[in-house]
């Protein structure tokens, strides 16, 4: 699902964020990406989700190299993928309701559609009951979860999670990590950032440690090195 | 094999699930968009009413403004038009000259092409004529012969705007060896002709400053309104909005402003014209005319609205293309 090629990622200033990063992902596959604060795991989701591009190497996703995708390509590369962020990102000016059914609006979903998925999602974060609030009266776990209902709406191939439980307490985490585990369930890919180390363990899932932009440990059942072509 | 038949199967199914029945048509999709997206526009700005109003208002008053004066120069022309019977040409012919010369002389000019007709006055007529007017009558008796020379009265065929036809046509018949003065009766019309085509150029030099003002003023307004809705912005681009569906509502704001002010516009210019009529129906009666004040008319009223939603588009467009490819997520 992800391959990285020998991945730089120098930021102007001259900053290193990524060095010769190696990686793949299978198709499917839950894995957890770890490191210090600063050690690029954050540059590592932008460069999947293409908000920025690699300085050198390569990086597919799904079979496609996203070197050939030009500027205006970008939006339909994202539409295979859920992003997930600490500061959730929901706009306030608007319910829940309409929070979620942003992705399926973009992509032209007929109105009983967007109506029966965003429910299905909100029900599948356990927030069905919440449509019609505002995303300002819930709490920070239930703001994170709309998030994630956000995020996988439209079905996505790809989740990708930026630091999901930054700022909620133990038992919220935990909950939220088990919803991930349940769409991985189902056949998403799912690639968390975070630096939660016992509840990664607990988790059970494979985990890939970043230090100083480069792959200090990969807990990935094929390694990168063993695979000479992409596969899908 | 059947691990590969699974995996066929389950991308049809993934490919079913992204195709028809829940999407929709592209056409009809792109239609329903448009509309939901224009009319979400409508509404953000019925949500401000004040700030809607007067950003509309500055637009309309900066195209109602070069509206009145179009207005004006039209009747004006209108007006002026009238007078275009009056502008005459006398030719006095040398007192040499006979008659017969200057019928022929007439008969000639009279298949020029800027010639509607010629008033030929002969000795007798003009002696005639001056006893009437000057009140020598009697005195004139005792003259033993006539001193006037022969007149032909010119009535050029030239409309508003063609001073410099009268004048070349003056010049033209001017030189010829029979006449020896051709004078323009009406040297003022040739002035008020000057002086409308100066009134018409500076119409256009406004109106331009004044378009240019509103595309910088409508360009502005959507300016803020990226920036307040920056959020919005990125959190549409992370997943998966493309430039064209996060341009359109800011370009339908942009319309909308256009077709609001337009219409204001055109309610200011009514306004105006429902104060002035009044008063100038008053002057006319004054010079006995039957003279009434001519408003925009069916025709240039769609013009009026259909350029200020143009220049409502264009200034939505520039500050858009401008602004939008800041806002990226980081």
């Amino acid at each position: 699902m992800i391959y990285f090629d020998n991945v730089c990622k120098r930021y102007p200033g001259g900053h290193d964020a990524l060095n010769r990063v190696n990686l793949r992902l299978p198709k499917g596959q839950m894995a957890f990406l770890t490191g210090h604060s600063g050690a690029g795991k954050s540059t590592l989701l932008k460069l999947i989700a293409m908000i920025e591009r690699p300085t050198r190497g390569q990086i597919f996703l799904d079979g496609v190299n996203l070197n050939n995708i030009g500027n205006r390509k970008i939006p339909y590369i994202r539409r295979n993928i859920g992003i997930i962020f600490q500061n959730h990102h929901l706009l306030y000016d608007r319910p829940v309701f309409d929070n979620v059914a942003m992705p399926l609006i973009i992509q032209g979903y007929r109105r009983q559609e967007i109506h029966k998925r965003v429910r299905a999602a909100l029900n599948q974060v356990g927030l069905l009951s919440k449509e019609k609030s505002a995303p300002i009266t819930l709490s920070g776990g239930e703001q994170q979860r709309v998030g994630i209902a956000r995020a996988i709406v439209h079905k996505p191939l790809l989740l990708l999670a930026d630091e999901p439980t930054g700022n909620l307490d133990p038992e919220l985490s935990e909950e939220i990590m088990q919803l991930f585990a349940r769409f991985n369930q189902v056949g998403t890919t799912v690639l968390i950032a975070s630096h939660d180390l016992d509840l990664i363990k607990q988790m059970g899932s494979p985990m890939i440690s970043l230090q100083d932009g480069q792959v200090a440990n990969n807990g990935l059942p094929f390694s990168a090195d063993s695979a000479k072509a992409p596969t899908r | 094999m059947a691990c590969l038949l699974a995996q066929t199967a389950q991308r049809l199914q993934l490919a079913n699930m992204r195709n028809s029945p829940h999407k929709k048509s592209r056409l009809s999709s792109y239609f329903g968009n448009h509309l939901r997206v224009s009319l979400a526009s409508l509404g953000r700005l019925y949500a401000q009413p004040v700030a809607t109003f007067m950003t509309a208002a500055v637009i309309a008053i900066a195209l109602a403004l070069p509206v009145d004066l179009y207005i004006a120069l039209d009747n004006v022309g209108k007006l002026s038009s009238g007078w275009d019977g009056s502008t005459q040409i006398s030719l006095f012919l040398h007192t040499s000259v006979k008659k017969q010369e200057a019928v022929k002389l007439q008969q000639r000019l009279e298949r020029h092409k800027f010639i509607k007709k010629i008033e030929l006055i002969d000795k007798e007529k003009g002696l005639e004529q001056f006893k009437e007017v000057s009140g020598f009558g009697d005195a004139l008796k005792y003259l033993d012969d006539n001193p006037l020379p022969i007149v032909m009265v010119v009535h050029p065929k030239i409309s508003v705007n063609q001073a410099d036809r009268t004048t070349s046509l003056v010049k033209e018949l001017g030189n010829n060896k029979l006449v020896e003065l051709a004078q323009l009766d009406v040297q003022w019309v040739k002035r008020l002709y000057t002086f409308l085509e100066i009134a018409n150029r500076s119409i256009w030099v406004i109106s331009s400053m004044l378009a240019i003002a509103v595309l910088l003023i409508i360009g502005n307004t959507i300016r803020l309104d990226i920036q307040s809705r920056r959020e919005e912005i990125e959190v549409s681009k992370l997943i998966g909005a493309s430039d064209a569906f996060i341009r359109r509502p800011f370009l339908y704001t942009g319309l909308w402003y256009g077709i609001i002010g337009g219409v204001l516009a055109w309610i200011i210019t009514l306004a105006s014209l429902i104060l002035m009529e009044n008063p100038i129906h008053k002057l006319a009666l004054l010079y006995h005319s039957e003279f009434r004040l001519s408003g925009l008319g069916f025709e240039n009223t769609l013009l009026l609205i259909l350029i200020s939603c143009a220049l409502g588009l264009i200034g939505s467009w520039l500050a858009v293309s401008r602004h939008l490819k800041d806002i990226e997520p980081s």
